[in-house]
């Protein structure tokens, strides 16, 4: 009876979880603090950069990294900067990164104006984009 | 990157599809027989993380009767992703079967709980066990001082 129980509510739970996820992961958020951030000097692009968190065995880092080089090759001013957290697990504490993917869009003085979590879709993206160009 | 071994990514999430059904049967059947089925799905993980995934059982399955009928896949994928989620998956089914064999059941369903948890997260939504405890792993037991001072 305990199994058919702890079957039940993983069930439920993981459900749920897989559900919020879905529908939270890689939404841009206004990132509030926005100081200009200097680790990134001289790989930013002019308008704006994306600051892509990836990890050895992460999946949709792929696609997610495909998805911001379109949009950089498609707008002028917009640079990619990759940081790999199993080499700079420093920058990963510093942002307060806890799982990858997560990106940051830097406007063009460098300050952090949008920070997403999970794969995006690239509507997603771009809406973010969008968000740290405005802000 | 080049070395590393590309995949048909419907493969892994395939066999995460048996491995729920294995382990949602090894709970709710319990006693000796749930027991010998968590050590069946903890070989297959075993297997899977440290051969790869060409040795791991259901990926066989999953090459030799369904992909022929699907068609290649839009893309390739990483073998290091999957092949952590098993390593993960064989920690927890170790775990399990420790608690079963020395007769305490809680660590049984829950450690059985938590394998069954990450396979149908990754079965249903694709969900990346590597994008979620890469960073804690390092943490927990990372080379923190070492990669500070680059």
């Amino acid at each position: 009876m305990t199994g058919l129980w702890t079957l039940i509510v993983v069930v439920v739970v993981a459900l749920g979880f897989g559900t919020y996820r879905r529908v939270t992961d890689g939404r841009g958020r206004a990132v509030t603090r926005a100081t200009p951030v200097s680790e990134f000097e001289g790989e930013l692009g002019e308008k704006a950069t994306f600051v892509q968190f990836s990890s050895p065995v992460c999946a949709p880092c792929h696609a997610t990294r495909r998805i911001l080089g379109s949009l950089a090759d498609e707008r002028p001013g917009i640079a990619v900067v990759d940081v790999d957290v199993s080499e700079r697990l420093d920058l990963a504490e510093l942002h307060g990164v806890s799982r990858t993917p997560t990106v940051l869009v830097l406007d063009g003085a460098g300050v952090v104006r949008q920070r997403i979590v999970g794969a995006p879709t690239r509507v997603r993206a771009l809406a973010a984009l969008d968000e740290a160009l405005a802000a | 990157m080049s070395e590393v071994r590309q995949i048909d990514p419907r493969g892994p999430r395939f066999g995460a599809g048996i491995t729920t059904v294995v382990l949602a049967a090894a709970l709710v059947i319990g006693g000796t027989p749930g027991l010998a089925l968590l050590g069946l799905q903890a070989v297959v993980f075993a297997l899977g993380a440290g051969l790869g995934l060409s040795a791991q059982p259901y990926g066989w399955v999953y090459r030799t009767f369904v992909r022929p009928r699907l068609g290649p896949p839009a893309e390739l994928e990483d073998e290091r992703p999957p092949r952590f989620a098993q390593a993960v998956g064989l920690g927890f089914a170790l775990v399990g079967l420790v608690g079963g064999v020395l007769d305490v059941w809680p660590v049984f369903f829950v450690a059985t709980g938590f394998a069954l948890a990450a396979a149908l997260l990754n079965a249903a939504f694709g969900f990346c066990l590597g994008c979620e405890m890469y960073l804690l792993g390092q943490r927990l037991f990372g080379r923190r001082t070492a990669e500070a001072s680059r």
